[in-house]
């Protein structure tokens, strides 16, 4: 390739004529600066990522086939016995249903509420933005501390939400002790978190529907309530995948909102006296960092990370032929 | 996956779709009715955080609850920074330094490469760009364990660079940086600047990053967000005693979880640095979670 491109003349010295050895170097550096400029600039990323994400999440498969202690200095090939014991692991699979049950008492509500809600916003209205900057506000607020303040809430003896219960004559209930309860109250958390950012996707997605569609429904007699299911639901049908399985990595890695929940118990990475709200990634971190057994971690880690790609499949082949079938 | 993409960045200030049927896309009472209740839950909860912070733990539980601020908040943020588990001062400006850290590289690296991306010539892009899709899908917690013993062998856990040099740049700001270049930044432009010889980082920093300033103001804001409540690692890589803000709330609900007025004080500050920035830049947070800016 020739470079036809000018030497700017200010760069060049004043006075003697043009050197043409000088030139011919600036050519070939600035060839030289098109051709590495590329990798350079991509090369942080990659160096980050190789380091710090492609090889622990390879290691781990490593880690998992050795019983690995950092405290006790253990360190022992046993092959996939990790993975045998993974298999029958009681505790394990407890800790696999828990989380599936606060992540379907959270991702279904959450969805529908905020479908709603974004077809509400989708309205002509006074105040849109101030409306739309409220649904996001507990999104910017902290995990931690929203659990912490959603924790008082649950509280058995002085929180709001039994005393919002008694007063409509229901019973109080022992929110932490229960399972089913404590999967309610987590799910609340989470929901209360994501719904409005849902929504606002959701919203995009809805404004770029063609508004002929819904005039020519409308036509046609088809009732608002009609369009919502006939119109903007099939249309949304991408975007509601797409948060479906935003919802499906982030459910299945839940973590900080049980942890806090069980403030107050001996070991807060049980979730509770029988483990009633123990999480996989709970389970994982209990195993690997508070009874130094790294190895049987990173076993768990990987099932975990199994089952979001099984799950996310799952889901994204449901929601499909769901819509197919409309 | 592909659907987060940035499909029509600047969609709000296109022009104003046409309505030919009056009334039909109209709010109704109803409308505002759900919508208030809904704003009224969202904000509930922080509303509730900061009354019982500026409380004294005797009326937390009074029936009814206290529903206005009342004067204690001063002697509450006091017993927070004497308080001697929680390291409250430390965490604040451990977290400080941490989330600009990492937001300023991640904003620099992702849009240097998004450049590269969106209007570099190269061999391999296409495949390249494929892995870092690829990256994005994976659940970082799940590298964690081998991560930890990483930062063992460096001598880094219980220092502030173990949690902040594994996430100098992440894939998902390196594409969100590219969709938004090969739009937003025109080929004459850098081809213009190519005549005048400029070199190709000048290019990037004369030419390209001023034009990807609002994707990077978004990114910026995103990231410092998620950095600033980054939770799961720090407990796992970090000591109590030299925690991020996260973990000094968290020494607080570990010790003090009937203290709820020591605690709440503790959240309400943990929460407020990211409370100002909502503040400030609503707007734009609005516009980037409509455009796909933001992974869970």
């Amino acid at each position: 390739m020739v470079d036809l491109r000018p030497v700017r003349p200010d760069a060049e010295p004043a006075a003697p004529p043009p050197d043409h050895r000088h030139a011919k170097r600036r050519s070939r550096l600035a060839r030289l600066d098109m051709k590495l400029s590329p990798y350079l600039f991509i090369s942080p990323f990659y160096v980050v990522f190789l380091i710090f994400g492609a090889f622990p999440l390879v290691f781990t498969l490593w880690v998992s086939l050795y019983n690995w202690g950092l405290a006790s200095g253990t360190r022992e090939f046993v092959g996939l016995e990790n993975f045998r014991f993974l298999v029958s692991d009681a505790d394990f699979w407890h800790s696999v249903v828990n989380t599936f049950g606060i992540f379907f008492l959270s991702t279904v509500p959450q969805l529908l509420i905020a479908l709603l809600i974004a077809n509400t916003l989708s309205r002509r209205m006074r105040a849109a933005t101030m409306f739309r900057i409220g649904m996001v506000v507990p999104l910017v607020t902290s995990t931690a501390a929203v659990a912490i303040v959603f924790t008082q809430l649950f509280d058995r003896d002085f929180g709001m939400i039994n005393w919002l219960l008694d007063l409509v004559g229901v019973n109080p209930i022992d929110w932490q002790v229960s399972r089913g309860w404590s999967w309610v109250a987590l799910a609340t958390m989470v929901n209360w978190r994501w719904t409005g950012y849902n929504a606002l996707i959701y919203l995009a997605a809805m404004q770029a529907i063609p508004k002929d569609l819904y005039e020519a429904a409308a036509i046609d007699g088809a009732s608002r309530i009609k369009q919502f299911w006939r119109i903007t639901v099939p249309m949304l049908q991408p975007t509601i995948i797409f948060t479906v399985i935003i919802s499906t990595i982030g459910g299945m890695q839940l973590f900080v909102e049980p942890v806090l929940f069980g403030t107050g118990t001996p070991n807060r990475m049980d979730g509770g006296a029988v483990h009633q709200f123990q999480t996989v990634t709970m389970y994982m971190f209990d195993n690997a960092f508070i009874h130094d057994r790294y190895g049987y971690g990173a076993t768990i880690a990987w099932a975990v990370f199994v089952l979001i790609i099984i799950f996310s499949l799952l889901n994204f082949l449901a929601i499909r032929r769901a819509g197919g079938a409309k | 996956m592909t659907t987060i993409s940035l499909p029509a960045w600047g969609r709000r200030n296109g022009k104003r779709p046409q309505y030919r049927l009056r009334g039909l896309w109209d709010a109704s009472p109803l409308t505002y009715v759900t919508l208030i209740f809904a704003l009224v839950l969202s904000i509930a909860p922080i509303y509730w955080m900061i009354v019982v912070a500026t409380r004294t733990n005797e009326v937390v539980g009074d029936v009814p609850p206290p529903v206005t601020p009342g004067g204690n908040l001063g002697s509450n943020i006091g017993r927070l920074f004497d308080n001697p588990d929680a390291y409250f001062a430390k965490g604040l400006v451990n977290s400080a330094v941490v989330a600009s850290s990492v937001t300023i590289s991640t904003v620099f690296f992702a849009s240097l490469a998004g450049f590269a991306f969106a209007k570099l010539r190269f061999r391999g892009k296409n495949a390249l760009l494929l892995t870092i899709i690829a990256t994005m899908m994976i659940p970082t917690q799940m590298g964690i364990i081998p991560l930890y013993m990483t930062m063992v062998k460096l001598g880094w856990q219980s220092h502030m660079q173990a949690v902040i040099v594994p996430f100098l740049v992440t894939g998902f700001g390196v594409f969100m940086m590219r969709q938004y270049a090969a739009q937003a930044v025109p080929d004459e432009l850098i081809e213009a600047a190519r005549v005048d010889g400029c070199s190709t980082f000048r290019i990037y920093w004369s030419v390209v990053l001023p034009a990807l300033r609002p994707a990077a103001g978004v990114l910026g804001l995103f990231t410092f967000m998620q950095t600033w409540n980054d939770f799961m690692w720090p407990l796992a890589v970090l000591n109590p005693e030299n925690p991020t803000v996260q973990l000094s709330i968290n020494n607080l609900a570990n010790a003090y979880f009937k203290d709820y007025t020591l605690m709440f004080a503790g959240t309400t500050v943990a929460v407020l640095p990211l409370l100002v920035v909502f503040i400030v830049f609503g707007r734009q947070i609005i516009g980037g979670i409509m455009e796909g800016a933001l992974k869970a």
